[in-house]
């Protein structure tokens, strides 16, 4: 399978999303360049986590009118898989590929951790090798990631599990203490109406060896890979 | 020669412009003639402290610098070292202290900025940021948005550029109150075929201005950097320049591709003294000339002068040596990245130093004369006696408090204390684990990186205890090396190499010059009996308030090398009923401790004795037992003494903690608060669940080592039994104690703090 990293002016966790899916999974992996209007007949399309630009209008508020979207979100549109991790979520959230926003820390500080995360739903394409209610430990690291959607927006997507990672303490209670960044109803990743967009906060491509702290992450992966191999 | 509109050169000009009578008269003799205002400008930043090393350059000299695998030495844009497999390691600190003082948040971030660039110029890619920084009391409000300020400026920059910042220190003390240190370390990875050197070659070649435009921002930064910090220093805030990380990680990119296309032969940052040292420096070091002229650099602003274009320091600029006929494959490289260059000079066989504007010559300088004739000075030296007479004094002769009675209410005192306390609130605004090579990462002995593609790691680390430098600069400077040594052996590292930032106060005044040359010569004698050679590094002077100087601070960093990476080491206890063992020697040394200074606010006695010999004899049986694979945790023993060492081993990983049974009753013969928190050097606190084996290895190369006690995983009290007494501190307290003191007082609403109370010195 052939994933694809975008790679904007800014983008700093590209090099890590290329590393966990051709060292750890073992599959082909390319780099889209910003500029480009071509996936290169990527199956699977990364947008990695850093700062697009600079950041310094609105996380991802520039990066989403690069050339390479345009094809990123006719990718979506045909239901094949996106994966987009912190500065990625906040543009997909930008572009319209994913509901809601990311805003500023409650705190105003950055936060860089290792935090848990529960699995809500284990029946996507992007969780089916974990459990349901499994927790996860997979490292956060932004100014900007309180997740924030109208009530209707959230409640639909409790009712339709699109919910699919919330923070979590290590026993798996949802606490306002496990919270690393004030996200409503502790919510650090969900799905798209369609299931092939997913967007997170916290890093699944930091989490992809013991020796780095931890290895929960490589699963996200692989059950892309189980669920295309099906 | 003089432009239309310059100011007239007198005595007055040259006195706002930093040179003495006798440099000026250098100067003058030296062009045989007045010079220009933009020659006065430009001989201004080269011969500032900050630029020249004036001071120190004959002292520095006595430091060995030498070793097989050491690639490159001081004198380049960082050091490097080999690690093997055909890799290196490039790394420098370097200093952004005035800056900090006077605008924490820009200042602080553009000294990441800066000492990044000085490593990527290397064709090394940034790895690893570190920073060491001081600040005053916490309880003052003006520290407290000091000390934010500053984490905030060192986060957003490395975060958004995305190099993870790993390790460092953090001191807090009454000595810095005024004039915070702000040191910022970085360490990149390169393939040795990629070294390449700032040299300017190549008779023809053309010079190349790339990145950002040039503004008038940080214009004499380096002159700034180099007097004391006053009254006026608020007003030279414009002399700060601005950081744009986002500009930096394009930059980064675009250099390393620069350096890899091969179009290029030498690459220099734009730091401090901008354009102006940057060229001089490159051609001095190729023995060439260079011509530059000064209305082909792109600028922010029109009617900018020649002067001004020389000496800004703004960011995220470097200076290119391109290969003739590259120039087109050198601006498409740039253009990838959104980025400008722009051909501004050219390499010349003429042995000058020249700057048109246009056609019109504006300086002009024989040869390398600008850098080769910079004065050197080797100022008094002469200890106080007000020193002489606070390290003769007895610390033991300092009466006990009564709360002491209470060996409790010490230990969680001195946890408390913020120099001691866990730092987290200030780490976890750092992205740590971005580039996933982080194996340990802040809060930890030292930091450990694998190296991809190997099996090796290496481990970082920076240290200082400026309170020992104080009361004994030659055994200070020898412990500042020795601790760092330590701290990376007990992650599993061989120290390699150090690079080091020297903070001082005002050379002029002869005790400051007698704690430098000092410092420096306990610095040189600890590095060559530990086979650490000085791979470069970073002076900063004139440290000064009114109030006077800070405490005499040479940072050292260190970098070591793991070998496997099975080898790695974490500081905390691991594992139930690991026997806990003390390398190195039982004693009690409270002179100059954390101890004095945190209980009794004294600061006196003799620091502790740092023999260098027992030093390198700790740091070898530690690493033959970690590589036997007999160790579960190592910590070095240092602020705050041994039982500060214990409680960190149980409490400081808030994912891994034990509870500890400590037997030190057979220490009689040294006073209970000796034993506990004295702060007697080369001392390592080991588990390990063979402890025989341990012993064998300490008793083989002479080293003292004694079983003091077992790891209770499931325990939740650190009892330490001393000879007339035994205390049993609840781990929830001493946690309480490590880990909850710094968000606390950071979390104090800055109710009291009017804009009077922000502004700097002016205030005081």
């Amino acid at each position: 399978m052939k994933f694809g990293i975008v790679t904007f002016p800014g983008s700093n966790c590209d090099y890590d999303a290329y590393h966990a899916v051709t060292e750890i999974l073992g599959e082909e992996a390319v780099y889209l360049w910003h500029k480009d209007h071509d996936l290169r007949g990527s199956d699977v399309i990364i947008l990695p986590g850093g700062f697009s630009y600079g950041d310094y209008l609105r996380a991802g508020a520039i990066a989403r009118f690069s050339p390479i979207m345009q094809e990123v979100v006719a990718h979506a549109s045909s239901g094949a898989p996106v994966i987009c991790i912190c500065n990625g979520f906040q543009i997909a959230c930008e572009a319209g590929l994913l509901p809601g926003a990311l805003m500023r820390n409650s705190h105003l500080q950055f936060v860089s951790a290792q935090v848990r995360v529960r699995v809500e739903n284990s029946g996507t394409i992007f969780t089916n090798l974990y459990e349901t209610n499994e927790v996860l430990r997979i490292p956060v690291a932004h100014g900007e990631g309180r997740y924030v959607a109208s009530d209707d927006v959230l409640d639909a997507l409790e009712n339709d599990a699109r919910v699919i990672f919330r923070y979590a303490d290590a026993k798996g209670n949802i606490s306002a203490d496990a919270n690393p960044n004030g996200s409503e109803r502790n919510i650090a990743g969900i799905i798209s109406e369609g299931g092939n967009v997913l967007g997170m906060m916290p890093h699944p491509e930091r989490a992809c060896s013991p020796l780095v702290g931890s290895s929960d992450g490589v699963r996200l992966f692989e059950s892309i890979l189980a669920r295309v191999a099906a | 020669m003089p432009r239309p509109g310059d100011p007239a050169i007198t005595p007055a000009l040259i006195a706002e412009h930093g040179l003495t009578r006798q440099e000026y008269e250098r100067l003058f003799a030296m062009l045989g003639r007045t010079p220009t205002f933009t020659e006065l400008g430009i001989v201004s930043a080269l011969w500032s402290e900050h630029c020249s090393y004036k001071h120190s350059r004959p002292v520095l000299k006595t430091l060995p610098t030498e070793a097989p695998y050491v690639l490159q030495g001081p004198g380049e844009n960082a050091g490097v070292i080999s690690i093997g497999d055909g890799l290196a390691v490039a790394f420098k600190i370097e200093s952004h202290n005035h800056p900090s003082a006077v605008e924490p948040y820009q200042g602080a971030a553009t000294g990441v900025g800066g000492i990044l660039r000085d490593v990527f110029t290397m064709g090394a890619r940034p790895i690893a940021m570190l920073n060491s920084l001081r600040f005053g009391s916490l309880e003052s409000s003006r520290v407290r948005y000091l000390f934010s300020g500053v984490v905030r400026g060192i986060g957003d920059y490395g975060n958004c550029v995305g190099i993870p910042t790993v390790a460092g220190e953090i001191v807090f003390d009454p000595a810095y109150e005024y004039n915070p240190l702000v040191n910022a370390m970085c360490v990149g990875l390169l393939h040795e075929d990629d070294l390449i050197r700032a040299k300017a070659e190549g008779i023809g070649n053309p010079i190349i201005a790339v990145g950002a435009r040039t503004g008038r921002d940080g214009i004499h930064g380096a002159s700034f950097a180099s007097e004391d910090l006053s009254e006026a220093s608020d007003a030279k805030r414009p002399r700060i320049q601005v950081g744009d990380p986002f500009t930096e990680k394009l930059l980064l990119e675009a250099s390393l591709e620069l350096i890899k296309s091969g179009h290029i032969v030498a690459i220099q940052d734009m730091g401090a003294a901008g354009l102006t040292s940057s060229s001089a420096e490159m051609a001095e070091r190729g023995d060439v000339g260079v011509t530059i002229d000064v209305s082909k650099v792109p600028t922010r602003e029109s009617g900018m002068s020649p002067y001004e274009i020389l000496l800004s320091e703004s960011q995220e600029r470097m200076l290119v040596v391109a290969k003739r006929g590259h120039e087109e494959a050198v601006r498409e490289i740039l253009e990838k990245w959104d980025l400008t260059a722009a051909v501004i000079g050219e390499v010349i066989a003429e042995p000058v130093y020249r700057v048109t504007e246009g056609t019109k010559v504006v300086a002009e300088f024989p040869g390398s004369r600008l850098v080769t004739d910079c004065p050197s000075y080797s100022p008094d030296a002469r200890e106080s006696d007000a020193i002489r007479t606070l390290r003769a004094a007895d610390p033991l002769a300092v009466p006990e408090r009564s709360e002491e009675n209470d060996p409790i209410w010490t230990l969680e005192k001195l946890l408390s204390a913020p120099t001691i306390a866990s730092k987290s609130w200030a780490y976890r605004q750092y992205d740590s684990t971005v580039r996933t090579n982080t194996v340990i990462g802040p809060g930890g002995d030292a930091a450990v990186l694998r190296i991809r593609g190997t099996n090796k790691a290496i481990a970082v680390k920076t240290d200082c205890n400026g309170r020992y430098v104080y009361l004994d600069p030659r055994v200070g400077g020898r412990i500042a090396v020795a601790e760092a040594a330590r701290n990376v052996a007990c992650t599993g590292a061989r120290p390699m190499a150090i690079t080091n930032c020297l903070n001082f106060g005002n050379p002029t005044r002869p005790e400051v010059f007698f704690q430098f040359k000092e410092a420096v010569a306990g610095m040189g004698e600890a590095c060559r009996a530990l086979g650490t050679p000085v791979t470069g590094g970073n002076v900063s002077l004139y440290n000064e308030s009114p109030s006077g100087a800070v405490y005499p601070t040479p940072v050292i960093g260190m970098v070591g090398l793991i070998e496997d990476l099975s080898h790695v080491t974490r500081a905390t206890f691991q594992h139930d009923g690991d026997a806990v063992l003390l390398l190195g020697e039982m004693g009690g040394e409270l002179g100059g401790s954390e101890y004095l200074a945190t209980i009794h606010e004294a600061v006196l006695g003799a620091p502790p004795r740092c023999d260098l010999d027992l030093e390198k004899k700790v740091i070898d049986s530690l690493l033959e037992a970690i590589r036997a694979g007999l160790v579960s945790s190592a910590h070095d023993c240092s602020d705050g003494g041994l039982a500060i060492a214990l409680a960190e081993c149980c409490v400081a990983d808030l994912e891994c903690q034990s509870g500890a049974e400590i037997d030190l009753s057979t220490w009689g013969a040294i006073p209970n608060r000796g034993v506990l928190f004295g702060e007697t050097q080369g001392r390592i606190v080991i588990s390990s669940s063979t402890p025989e084996r341990v012993l064998e290895i300490a008793a083989k190369a002479g080293v003292p080592c004694a079983r003091i006690g077992t790891v209770q995983r499931t325990s939740d009290t650190l009892a330490i039994r001393l000879a007339d007494s035994e205390m049993k501190a609840p781990l929830g307290r001493l946690r309480h104690a490590y880990h909850d003191t710094i968000p606390s007082i950071m979390s104090r609403t800055p109710e009291h703090t009017t804009f009077d109370e922000l502004a700097p010195v002016a205030a005081h």
